[in-house]
């Protein structure tokens, strides 16, 4: 190798140090700029597991509580409707295979961690639109035909979801409504946003 | 060139003297953030004593618990009285209106309080108490001249007095000033515990001013190491190509 | 490797027959011929433009989480402060970046003045320049409200209230900056459209007038001397070389050492001793209480201390703003036919000797609570000030400045 040629090659050895080095140095910088787009300690506080009474809550009767910004319904299912859960033909998933749509624990037939109280994110999982809860009754009132056992409808593009947020196949919404995490104080007291213990 | 400087020196000097006149020196505190006992023992001593009627609404109690390397549950049961939530900011209990009435005027919010004041002033402040029966609450301060502030400490120093002696002034009067503070009644503690007391809650608020501080010192020391390893690096690029020049 | 080359390469001329992208490179960068003898005094240039750059990505980033808002701004500062992550960081950096945006376009200004940069033919380099620095002292004066804390409402509230001192219409007019009677929410917000908007589109233009300009003329150098006037027979300046890739891993070096310093206040001081963050400007906006001792930052006190030193408002403020516009006529007022400070004559070494003590003097002075003392030694240094931009027609134009040499080190 000429002289010439060593030269070129340490130059180019100390070009890609100086590129590699300073890549690094301003990939560690690019850190507090993204991370300053997560959810601030406010938001976070904000955010914070919400507890909520079910004491005064009716059967088939809906509620609305507010966590994280998002609308919480908590459903107190009736005979009728729990009976209505059992027909699962013409649903997409009914058995809660995806795992991201609700904690382990309301991996079960009514989605949640006592049969008659549903908990639930009500937000539609193909938009983010709020659907609307109708109950058998009113089924013909939004034309969702004779055989409406009851659930939830999304008035943006139709998704149909039934009492334990189940989506219906056939309707743009792909997954299940989300189930949050929750817990329970008491038998009638509910902390939203924070797991069940393992051991309970 | 070196005597125009000196005399800059003196010039300046001689100015700073006179612009110091009349200024009590504060006494040091020595405030550190590196010791969380020291901090918890402040933050003890803030909650007991000044959470009453002074709030640090921009700190957040998980933050604090974090940072004073206490559990969350250790925070809750001993440190919050106000809230009995974790992620809430140190609110006050008393209303402000209640405070205007009692005091005259609102207790301020001491979350930035050591970066508006200094550590310095905190200390001299909370060691300057003394009795003055001229005043609302009979006490009155040395680096703060009739403050509204009750004495909230004075059941762990006791009390003071102040020693006088006569100076003349500028225009050769005779003047009474204080020259130093006596205990004139002890309370709880002895005199050095007190000032380690004080100290401490001095160096809580001091965090509580900037809890990013204890981040920011910890990271530094790594940035700058990386820009020096950078620096070599492309002094050594700089070197390679200038010999092209020369 | 070899497809990838290629790629490249087309992707280059595909590049290259619809947007001057080589040309521009070349032009400049790799053609751009720069005077072989820069020393240390050159990197202040683009330290200027990184600094901008860290201050426009920061200012970004801030503007995220801040509220202009009266009864908000402060405490979204804390709030930055706090509970954003990294929130601190994005703060000091901002705050430490408006001060050393000042400290580097000083020292590049008095390298102008050093090595007679601002003379034929730079003159409009020189102006552009000027123009740049007026608008960063507005810019730095309007984001200085935004925290909301005493120093920002009572140090917008004083500088506003010199407006009053225009004959007749003075009143009128400090309210209509202010859109109320006092500073207010209502000058928060229209200061935070200026801070955040306005005056960095003007910086923008500016900067690009400034450096199109250079490349226009080409840098001065140490030795004042043109290299355009020493070509070879390729046409290139005998004592240039290609900015790329000499001055770039030059300046690298440079943005290194800056960025050294710069991080060390960020991380150890970043009030740097109250200079950088005002202490009282932690306390929250009180229009009912006026600290003990207010002052402007650091980098507005030589000006400030001017303003103190006349006993006549409407005199006071036409000589502060004098102060800065003189400048401007720099290139008209040196009678010298040398640049470099390296040939010119006892008479502007002693006068820019004499200038710059005034200058840090005079910012001393401003930073200082007024006592007799002061007040005179702001009137003597003011003079001295003024003096040397003044008198600079009578002791440039017959100073015994030296030959200066056709070639750059040749001395």
């Amino acid at each position: 190798m000429s002289e010439q040629d060593v030269e070129k090659s340490r130059r180019r050895f100390l070009l890609g140090s100086v590129a590699v080095l300073g890549g690094v140095g301003a990939g560690f910088a690019a850190i507090p700029f993204v991370s300053s787009f997560q959810p601030s300690a406010r938001a976070r506080a904000v955010g914070a597991p919400v507890e909520i009474d079910i004491s005064k809550l009716e059967p088939g009767q809906r509620v609305i509580h507010q966590w994280r910004g998002q609308p919480v319904w908590v459903v107190r299912r009736t005979t009728t409707m729990m009976e209505a859960l059992e027909r699962t033909d013409a649903l997409a998933d009914p058995e809660s295979q995806q795992v991201d749509q609700q904690p382990t624990y309301a991996v079960n037939a009514s989605r949640s961690i006592k049969p008659e109280i549903l908990v639930m994110i009500g937000l539609c999982t193909h938009l983010g639109c709020s659907p609307t809860f109708v109950p058998a009754e009113s089924g013909a009132e939004f034309q969702l035909g004779s055989d409406w056992a009851g659930g939830f409808f999304c008035p943006c593009h139709g998704s149909r979801f039934d009492l334990a947020g189940r989506v219906f196949a056939g309707y743009p919404a792909p997954s299940n409504m989300r189930v949050p995490p929750h817990r329970y104080l008491s038998e009638t007291r509910i902390l939203i946003g924070e797991d069940q213990r393992s051991d309970a | 060139m070196k005597r125009t400087l000196a005399t800059l020196c003196l010039l300046f000097g001689a100015v700073g003297a006179w612009g110091a006149e009349g200024t009590i020196p504060l006494e040091k505190a020595h405030s550190s953030i590196d010791d969380p006992a020291s901090l918890q023992r402040g933050a003890r001593i803030f909650v007991n004593y000044c959470l009453s009627c002074h709030a640090a609404s921009y700190m957040r109690y998980n933050r604090m618990a974090k940072d004073l390397h206490l559990t969350e549950e250790m925070v809750q049961d001993n440190l919050m009285f106000t809230t009995d939530k974790i992620v809430d900011t140190m609110q006050v209990a008393m209303r402000s209106t209640d405070a205007l009435k009692w005091f005259g005027v609102a207790p301020p919010d001491l979350s930035v309080i050591a970066r508006a004041r200094g550590t310095d002033w905190l200390y001299s402040f909370l060691l300057g108490f003394y009795a003055d029966p001229a005043r609302p609450n009979g006490v009155n301060n040395l680096v703060f001249k009739d403050t509204a502030m009750p004495h909230v400490l004075v059941g762990l120093q006791g009390i003071q007095q102040p020693v006088y002696r006569t100076e003349q002034d500028q225009f050769g009067e005779q003047k009474k000033v204080i020259e130093r503070l006596e205990l004139m009644s002890s309370g709880q503690l002895t005199e050095a515990d007190y000032r380690r007391t004080v100290r401490d809650l001095v160096n809580f608020l001091h965090y509580v001013g900037e809890p990013a501080k204890l981040q920011r010192l910890a990271l530094g020391k790594w940035v700058l190491l990386y820009l020096f390893v950078l620096l070599l690096v492309a002094y050594r690029l700089k070197a390679e190509y200038w010999k092209d020049v020369h | 490797m070899n497809a990838v080359v290629k790629g490249l390469t087309g992707l280059r001329d595909w590049i290259d027959q619809r947007f001057p992208l080589t040309e521009f490179w070349e032009s400049q960068l790799t053609g751009y011929y720069a005077p072989k003898n820069f020393n240390f005094w050159y990197f202040f240039g683009v330290l200027s433009l990184l600094v901008f750059v860290i201050q426009i990505v920061s200012g970004i980033w801030l503007v995220m989480s801040y509220k202009p808002d009266a009864e908000r701004a402060f405490a979204s500062v804390e709030y930055i402060m706090r509970d954003v992550e990294w929130g601190w960081l994005l703060r000091y950096l901002h705050s430490t970046g408006a001060s050393a945006f000042f400290i580097v376009i000083y020292l590049h200004m008095f390298r102008a003045l050093m090595y007679g940069s601002y003379k034929k033919p730079r003159e409009l380099l020189w102006i552009f320049g000027m123009f740049v620095y007026l608008a960063l002292m507005a810019e730095a004066f309007f984001g200085y409200l935004l925290p909301w804390g005493q120093m920002s409402y009572w140090g917008a509230q004083v500088i506003i209230s010199l407006f009053g001192a225009v004959p007749f219409v003075g009143e009128q007019l400090a309210e209509w900056i202010r859109g109320d009677y006092v500073v207010s929410d209502v000058t928060l917000n229209r200061f935070f459209a200026f801070h955040v908007i306005a005056l960095p589109l003007v910086l923008c233009g500016l900067v690009v007038l400034h450096l199109v300009a250079l490349r226009q003329t080409g840098s001065n150098n140490p030795e004042g001397i043109e290299i355009k006037a020493s070509k070879g027979p390729d046409g290139k300046p005998l004592d240039g070389i290609p900015f790329h890739p000499y001055y770039t891993v030059k300046d690298l070096v440079g943005v290194i050492l800056f960025l050294m310093a710069f991080s060390a206040v960020v991380f150890y001081a970043p009030e740097l001793g109250g200079r950088f963050l005002e202490y009282n400007n932690f306390v929250p906006a009180n229009p009912m209480v006026t600290p003990a001792h207010i002052e402007p930052v650091w980098y507005f006190t030589p000006f400030y201390a001017i303003l103190r030193a006349v006993p006549n408002k409407l005199f006071g403020v036409i000589l502060m703003g004098a102060a800065v516009v003189l400048f401007f006529f720099l290139p008209w007022l040196d009678r010298s036919k040398v640049k470099s400070i390296r040939y010119r004559g006892v008479r502007y070494r002693f006068a820019l000797t004499v200038f710059v003590i005034s200058f840090l003097v005079l910012g001393f002075l401003g930073m200082q609570p007024v006592t007799t003392v002061y007040t005179w030694m702001a009137r003597v240094f003011s003079v001295i000030y003024f003096a040397f931009f003044l008198l600079m027609p009578l002791y440039t134009s017959n100073d015994n400045d030296r030959p200066v040499p056709a070639r750059i080190g040749t001395r």
